[in-house]
């Protein structure tokens, strides 16, 4: 710690007083770690420091300054956002609610001594740690593909720098020419995002370059909203979109990034933008924290404590929790819920019962948005589906427009329950 | 008295008399006419009727909520619940003349309601007259009145707990946002206790079209609603 402290010292004032207060103020109080500043992070940080009203100390680690959020990153690419508009800082985490918001890597889990060490040195103490890492890609999913070709082909499945690049490559197509996405297996983040992506791909491409094709080579028989998308490209992009499921070889994919071509079932197509979305597993560091069953994170639904450490609890779609799809909605439903937990362990405040929910929001074309959601509770086994709906075939435009003006709202709600108002 | 009403009625065309026989199930048109004194000021109905401070009310029941043609302009609130799926019929009425803001959040319609259940019957069956009665269609809008839709006063009385509320409001603030912002969704920020009550109960009975909101409501017990009501009317 003595070290940590004189390191910041050296780097800035603003830097030595978010890192050294804890240790300051921190004396004798409970300390909560929360790494990863996402949907699960942020809302579990904000909420803990909101409600313990300076009972608890709370640290958020978080790589980024600038978090742009995964969910309405395909609008940007669509043109219906600015890429600033889905960007957010932590700003107001640290001067409205008192978080200790800390840039940097976690890269290291002691269970033992009940410490994370950062990529820069440090290593913070914990009484209870929040893990809300999100997820990484498994190595080897897709033949031919791995990390370091992300940006011949790239994933744009974290957005930034990624989602700008993917729509870079799509404005520079030629007249006429390939997009191809690679689909992932469940289970993966955000279930309706591949197509919803494909939805604003062709969005962007009938204005700029109509005689364009997609291509999506895709290992699932079903995806969410299956129905909803099918009729929507039908009526919007007819003729732009061919849909390669495992029956016509969609699982048997392999790409070349340096020849720019992707085989599938054996037959090679030449492209000229390639999204792979590979298969994924909890964020490195649950592996690293050794609390993974297979590629996820399992937990305990009444409180998203790791079956493995009752000290940690894991968020988001890291985790292995049963019938919530991976979503930052289901991740900033199961962080109020870790959050409670949380303070009713450190300070002994009042436990409700566990409640959770979740909404998708679609966007097909201009106003033309749909939506999926349930509700959930926690059973001992997992986090169970009680109730939910689906925006149906056929519907008119005026409910189209009317849940598309919902997602906006959404976004504005969900944006300021993780980060506080701007 | 009623017979009176028919009376009236079949003065001017037959196929009114057959209207007035199916209205007088709902209630007495003829009491009904003199409650509607209440609404006339802003909603005109009957022959050549047109839109005032209110929308003409004229082929009102089986209509989609916010859907008269001639230019009427609606308030968001309304014209949000009519692309959610809100249409005017004997219950939906019903719910909305008893307290227009419970059902319709942000409505215009400043009227605190009519809150005796006879009162609203016999508008109603006054109101039914002057909607179209396809008889070839079988799902033309039922006349006879629906069960009560009226909350017991034990419910209405809870006194919730708002510590429990500020907890399950978590769940409603990932899209509602506190500060009352009401892009794209609603604001529920300092809601006067007994319309979220109420509103809540509307959902949770699907008398209120939103499937979000029936899911959330659904699964909701009277005291949660009546701890979120206490907590969303005094946030700051």
């Amino acid at each position: 710690m003595t070290l940590n402290r004189r390191a910041f010292i050296g780097t800035g004032v603003a830097a030595a007083a978010a890192l050294s207060a804890p240790m300051v103020r921190g004396q004798g109080k409970p300390r909560v770690v929360v790494v990863g500043g996402g949907a699960g992070g942020a809302t579990a940080a904000r909420y803990i420091a909101k409600d313990s009203d300076g009972a608890i100390d709370v640290t958020l680690v978080e790589p980024t300054r600038a978090y742009y959020t995964c969910f309405f990153s395909n609008l940007y690419i669509g043109g219906f956002r600015e890429l600033s508009s889905i960007g957010h800082s932590y700003g107001t985490l640290a001067s409205d609610y008192g978080v200790n918001v800390v840039h940097d890597w976690a890269v290291g889990i002691d269970r033992d001594a009940k410490t994370v060490t950062l990529a820069g040195g440090a290593a913070l103490p914990y009484d209870r740690l929040i893990l809300s890492p999100g997820i990484d890609f498994v190595e080897g999913a897709v033949p031919g593909w791995d990390v370091s070709q992300q940006n011949k082909m790239p994933h744009a499945y974290k957005a930034g720098s990624q989602t700008e690049l993917l729509k870079a490559q799509i404005e520079a197509m030629p007249e006429g020419g390939l997009y191809a996405m690679v689909a992932p297996p469940n289970p993966y983040r955000c279930p309706p995002g591949p197509y919803e992506r494909v939805s604003m791909v062709a969005h962007l491409l009938k204005q700029i370059n109509p005689t364009a094709k997609i291509l999506i080579a895709d290992p699932k028989p079903k995806f969410s909203k299956m129905a909803l998308f099918q009729e929507g490209w039908q009526a919007h992009y007819g003729g732009m979109i061919d849909w390669i499921g495992p029956d016509f070889g969609g699982q048997n994919v392999s790409v070349n990034p340096d020849e720019m071509t992707v085989d599938i079932d054996g037959a090679v197509e030449k492209v000229d933008v390639c999204n792979v979305i590979p298969a994924q597993k909890a964020g490195k560091i649950c592996e690293m924290a050794g609390i993974n069953e297979g590629n996820w994170a399992p937990v305990v639904p009444a409180t998203m404590q790791s079956r493995m450490d009752e000290n940690i609890h894991v968020l988001g779609d890291a985790t292995n929790q049963g019938d919530m799809p991976k979503s930052g909605y289901s991740a900033n439903s199961q962080a109020k819920v870790a959050a409670m937990a949380v303070r009713g362990a450190l300070t002994g405040s009042k436990v409700f019962p566990a409640k959770f929910s979740n909404t998708c929001w679609s966007l097909i074309d201009t106003d033309d948005g749909v939506k999926v959601g349930a509700s959930y509770q926690a059973t001992d086994e997992k986090i169970a589906k009680v109730d939910g709906f689906i925006s149906q075939t056929g519907e008119d435009s005026a409910l189209r427009k009317a849940t598309y003006e919902e997602s906006l709202g959404w976004y504005s709600g969900i944006t300021e329950d993780m980060f506080g108002e701007a | 008295m009623r017979k009176r009403a028919i009376g009236a009625a079949a003065l001017t065309i037959g196929l009114f008399a057959s209207q007035a026989l199916w209205a007088e199930e709902i209630g007495d048109a003829e009491r009904g006419k003199d409650i509607y004194a209440k609404c006339s000021g802003c909603h005109e109905v009957g022959k050549g009727a047109e839109n005032g401070i209110g929308p003409h009310l004229n082929g009102i029941f089986g209509r989609k909520a916010a859907s008269v043609a001639d230019g009427y302009r609606y308030s968001k609130g309304l014209v949000r619940a009519g692309n959610d799926g809100l249409e005017w019929h004997l219950d939906t009425l019903d719910a909305y003349i008893e307290n227009p803001k419970a059902l319709v959040s942000g409505t215009r319609m400043s009227f605190r309601g009519l809150k005796k259940p006879q009162d609203r019957a016999d508008v109603l069956a006054y109101l039914r007259i002057y909607s179209d009665d396809p008889q070839n269609i079988p799902e033309a809008d039922p006349t006879a009145l629906a069960p009560e839709v009226e909350l017991p006063p034990e419910i209405l009385a809870m006194v919730g707990d708002p510590e429990y509320g500020e907890y399950l409001s978590s769940e409603c603030k990932t899209c509602h946002q506190p500060d009352g912002n009401d892009d794209g969704i609603p604001s529920i920020t300092n809601w006067p206790a007994e319309d979220f009550v109420v509103a809540m109960h509307a959902y949770k009975q699907e008398l209120r079209p939103h499937p979000v909101m029936q899911m959330m409501a659904g699964r909701l017990s009277d005291e949660e609603i009546a701890a979120l009501a206490a907590y969303f009317e005094n946030i700051e």
